[in-house]
């Protein structure tokens, strides 16, 4: 009982710790492959810290759902982060769901987002809210479909299951279905975090925006939860990505040596994924808004192949 | 039947009988008539909730024998009456509706003052609901029909209320050609059962489906899809549900959403799990099929609306739709012999039945109170209600999210149970059917995510930001009674979400009696915390558990706010204008702009239509006025609908020919039926 706390504990700290510094990475390795400086990986930090310290101005239009939004982005992102196993292949939560409730959760993070964007009156909101809620409905069938798709080789919806399953001699990245899995995953993880094809994170006051459009009447503490929460959900859907196709190296046990190993290939698929991520945008533009539905759908075939590929090889 | 459940029963239908009779008494005294009716539903509610309850929980249900209300003197037909497990289950569902509803009425029908006749209202609301509590109880299947179509002409009477307005009778009309078009399948159906069996007994139909000939067995089968199925409002029989739910009084719309359409369901529950035997296998594909279409037309149509009662009209089929994913799948589990899996499913469609029943008559409520305090239905004439009327806002938050399935209220608990049979169904069978249930699952995953977009429009356009229109502006809180309803259900909507293994011991006589299994105690974990699937390896959830654990990780964000910022101040300031000189109105979203990029993408669904007329002087850039019109038309109207009712028009204007109004015509009309009935009889 107390290892299970402690485990909890570790993992709570290593996702309110971690998140800033590969979101950190990522924007840091992308101005070099664009031949700026950047800003240093630990600027996230500071941004989190400076924003907490801030004052804040609250909207006179909005009303208690612009307080209460932020409470909810930030502690629904850390709940997902405690089913998702990280580096125990038992995560401390996954008796109390798993990958179901993750895609519950962060959709419950998203509604409030939106209606916070609605909240304030201005317009900029609510056409982030808008797009953002289109966008993830064309999102989700692809990551139920991929998710299922795993969850049937693995006969399980618990996400501790799949990765033990994934330890197993059967589970090769090879295998078509898991290929055709990961790619689809891959693909709803740049438009749920708000990546380059879909979103620009990096832009503000333009009329592409989605997610940074949410944001914008926010400031002070509220900023940081959400900018902080928005963070953990990008590490968390990465963790899910790289533990579930990755899964060697995750410790089976509470020794420090396995937990010495599983936290250094973690960290290296981490940053491998984060490369990739960088990559892809540094490499393409932004698609118009209403290219990225072509993109999810694209998602989506992905994943059914992936599906009808479990019927053909096995 | 023990004697308790026996007398509250009693005492509720008495109560109900009282309730009409007192509207009528008191037509001329309008507050004597809104206590009596009202007051008299809310007390026939309590006594029937508390009579379905009982058997329920104690397991006494399925030994319920029938008794016989009132003597009848026409051989074949008996007004019998049995508590059993499914009828009970259904009869909590619309007593605890009636309750929330009635004391929500109390409030409601001022609104009616001096305009309207409360008595009456108050008569045939009574009068719904006592018909409804015999649908789900009646032993009969005469008297089911009777009850069935009390049940669909009071609430025709009801939809036409407000017969003033022409959108009004045309919605009743609507309706009631749909239903009675059910209620004729459902003669053809209960016939061919009769043939069968001899007798119109519910308790001689039971399995009777296995000793009946195939051809038969499987025209049964349809007419009872098709006569279930207006009633439920499956695609493509809908039509009449956008037009009838919004035109009725809102406490009435959300007596129809929660339970009227519920009938349909429960139909198809009895029939095809009580009286049709074992199926074949198109059948639950038939039914998963239609639940899936279903499910995402109606959330995509929905997002379409800015009235907000029709946006709730066709939420109720997307609802609906869900519903019958795990009924389809549950008889695809039947036919493949997994009775586990069939009953895991066949208890994700009913806990889907009383959760759609709790949050949408709840959601209707809310739109019922926004309506009252502000005249409309129409969303971009609404705004910032969520500072004037705080607790309906409140309570129609809890019912978005929780009809958006979102954790952890209920609707995420019933569609996880879905998603948990879809899921385990895949390995029942080898066949290339099983894509089906993964498949599906997709689409209930696009289906929900399209509803948490549609109740974010919803709730974001109608109550957040600023007042678009005067009357939203001087818009003020509902009075007590009608909150105390919508509390009532917002309770019932966290009961259901939070504990739903406590809830599932009632659903256990249910499907003994359906699939001859318990499954309530294979379905939790760790004393009750913690759902999980049949298959204890396939997944667990526990929403409360869930609740409890963000309770503990709230001192994360209050520790740093406590430790990095207290020194901060909080200021309130204006929205940021873009350096306008101040925020208006009219700068906000709107319903329809929010829901545009939808419309975009699934444009060969929806064919929008639009107009704009510009009046400009110089260059078209620098318009005086613009009129903008945009219009979207279910294709179901267009493509089916209007030409057959063209066709139905065309046939008519033919038949007229045959009655020229000559008494000698009709005469020998008579005449050459007589003989060649004569002929047909030799």
């Amino acid at each position: 009982m107390n290892l299970d706390l402690l485990a909890l504990v570790l993992q709570t700290a290593l996702l309110l710790l971690l998140a800033p510094l590969v979101s950190g990475c990522i924007k840091n390795w992308k101005a070099k492959l664009q031949n700026r400086r950047g800003p240093r990986i630990w600027q996230v930090y500071a941004d989190v810290l400076k924003f907490l310290r801030k004052d804040m101005v609250i909207s006179e239009h909005a009303s208690w759902v612009f307080s209460f939004a932020p409470y909810v982005v930030f502690i629904t992102s850390l709940l997902v982060g405690l089913m998702v196993p990280m580096l125990t292949s038992q995560a401390p939560l996954s008796l109390f769901g798993g990958a179901l409730a993750v895609i519950g959760l962060l959709a419950l993070g998203r509604f409030f987002l939106a209606l916070a964007g609605l909240d304030p009156g201005s317009a900029f909101g609510g056409m982030g809210s808008s797009r953002e809620m289109t966008l993830s409905a064309i999102a989700e069938p692809a990551m139920m479909l991929s998710i299922f798709t795993v969850a049937i080789t693995a006969g399980s919806t618990d996400l501790s299951q799949i990765v033990q399953a994934t330890q197993g001699p059967a589970w090769r990245l090879l295998n078509p279905t898991h290929a055709l899995a990961f790619a689809a995953l891959f693909i709803v993880l740049l438009a749920e975090t708000g990546r380059i094809p879909v979103d620009n994170p990096a832009t503000h006051l333009e009329l592409t925006m989605i997610h940074e459009a949410m944001l914008l009447e926010y400031s002070g503490r509220y900023l940081a939860f959400m900018e902080w929460g928005a963070s953990i959900k990008q590490l968390v859907l990465m963790t899910l990505l790289v533990n579930v196709f990755f899964s060697f190296g995750i410790a089976s046990e509470l020794t420090s040596a396995a937990l010495g190993v599983s936290l250094l290939l973690y960290g290296l698929k981490l940053l491998a994924l984060s490369a990739a991520v960088v990559l892809v945008e540094t490499t393409n533009a932004k698609l118009r808004l209403f290219r990225v539905p072509d993109l999810l759908s694209a998602a989506f075939v992905l994943a059914t192949l992936a599906l009808l590929s479990t019927f053909l090889f096995q | 039947m023990d004697i308790l459940s026996a007398t509250l029963l009693n005492l509720s239908l008495l109560g109900y009988v009282v309730g009409a009779a007192a509207g009528l008494l008191f037509l001329r005294h309008e507050k004597s008539a809104n206590l009596f009716t009202f007051g008299g539903a809310s007390l026939a509610a309590l006594f029937g909730v508390i009579a379905c309850t009982v058997p329920l929980a104690t397991g006494t249900a399925a030994t319920n024998q029938s008794i016989e209300l009132f003597q009848s003197l026409i051989p074949y037909v008996q007004f019998t009456v049995r508590l059993d497990p499914l009828g009970a289950f259904f009869g909590l569902i619309v007593s605890l509706l009636g309750l929330a509803l009635s004391l929500y009425s109390l409030g409601y029908a001022r609104g009616f003052y001096g305009r309207k006749s409360v008595g009456v209202l108050g008569a045939f609301f009574n009068l719904l609901l006592l018909a409804t509590t015999l649908v789900f109880l009646a032993d009969n299947a005469f008297f089911f029909l009777i009850a069935w179509e009390i049940m669909a002409l009071t609430a025709y009477c009801l939809v036409s209320f407000e017969h003033e307005q022409e959108e009004t009778r045309n919605a009743g009309v609507l309706f009631f050609v749909m239903s009675h078009i059910g209620t004729g399948c459902l003669i053809l159906g209960f016939l061919l059962l009769f043939r069968a069996s001899g007798s119109y007994g519910f308790d001689t139909f039971h399995v009777l489906g296995d000793k009946m000939p195939s051809g038969q067995r499987n025209a049964a089968f349809l007419l009872f899809l098709v006569g279930f199925g207006v009633k439920a409002g499956i695609v493509p029989l809908h039509i009449w549900l956008p037009a009838a739910h919004p035109v009725a009084p809102s406490n009435v719309s959300a007596l129809m959403s929660g339970v009227l359409i519920k009938t349909g369901i429960y139909g198809m529950a009895r029939v095809f799990f009580d009286f049709l035997g074992t199926p074949p296998n198109w059948w639950g594909v038939t039914v998963l099929t239609i639940g899936t279409i279903s499910a995402v037309l109606g959330v995509l149509y929905a997002l379409m609306e800015h009235d907000l009662k029709r946006l709730l009209a066709y939420h109720s089929i997307e609802n609906i739709g869900i519903i019958l994913m795990g009924f389809g799948a549950a008889l695809m589990f039947l036919h493949t012999g997994h009775p586990l899996l069939a009953s895991m499913a066949l208890i994700a469609g009913l806990y889907h039945t009383i959760n759609h029943a709790v949050f949408k008559a709840l959601l209707f409520l809310g739109a019922g109170a926004v309506l009252h305090a502000t005249h409309t239905r129409n969303m971009e004439e609404m705004g910032g209600l969520a500072k004037r009327m705080r607790w309906t806002a409140f309570f129609f938050l809890v019912g978005a999210v929780a009809i958006s399935a979102l954790p952890p209220l209920n609707g995420f608990v019933s569609e996880w149970l879905t998603y948990q049979s879809l899921l385990q169904g895949f390995g029942t069978t080898p066949s290339l059917i099983r894509l089906m249930f993964p498949l599906s699952a997709a689409m209930l995953a696009l289906t929900g995510a399209l509803a948490a977009a549609c109740f974010v429009k919803a709730f974001g356009i109608t109550f957040l930001a600023q007042p678009r229109s005067e009357h939203a502006r001087h818009a003020h809180e509902a009075s007590f009674t009608m909150l105390l309803g919508q509390a009532l259900l917002t309770t019932a909507c966290v009961f259901l979400g939070l504990f739903p293994t406590v809830f599932l011991k009632l659903l256990d006589p249910v499907t003994q009696q359906l699939t001859g299994l318990k499954l309530s105690a294979q379905l939790s974990l760790a004393n009750g915390l913690v759902l999980a699937g049949v298959d204890s390896q396939g997944g667990t959830v526990s929403t409360l558990g869930l609740t409890l654990m963000a309770v503990c990780l709230l001192p994360v964000p209050f520790g740093l706010w406590l430790f990095c910022a207290r020194k901060s101040k909080t200021r309130i300031g204006p929205t940021w204008a873009c350096g306008q000189p101040g925020l208006t109105p009219q700068m906000e979203y709107t319903a329809t702009g929010f829901s545009k990029p939808i419309r975009m993408i699934f444009k060969a669904l929806f064919r929008p239509r639009r107009d704009v007329q510009r009046d400009y002087d110089f260059s078209p850039y620098f318009a005086r006025t613009i009129r903008f019109e945009s219009h979207v038309e279910e294709v179901f109207q267009t493509r089916i609908y209007r030409p057959l009712n063209r066709l139905v028009l065309r046939l008519s204007r033919r038949m007229r020919a045959l009655q020229a109004g000559s008494l000698q015509a009709y005469l020998i009309y008579i005449f050459v039926t007589l003989l060649l009935l004569l002929l047909f009889a030799l």
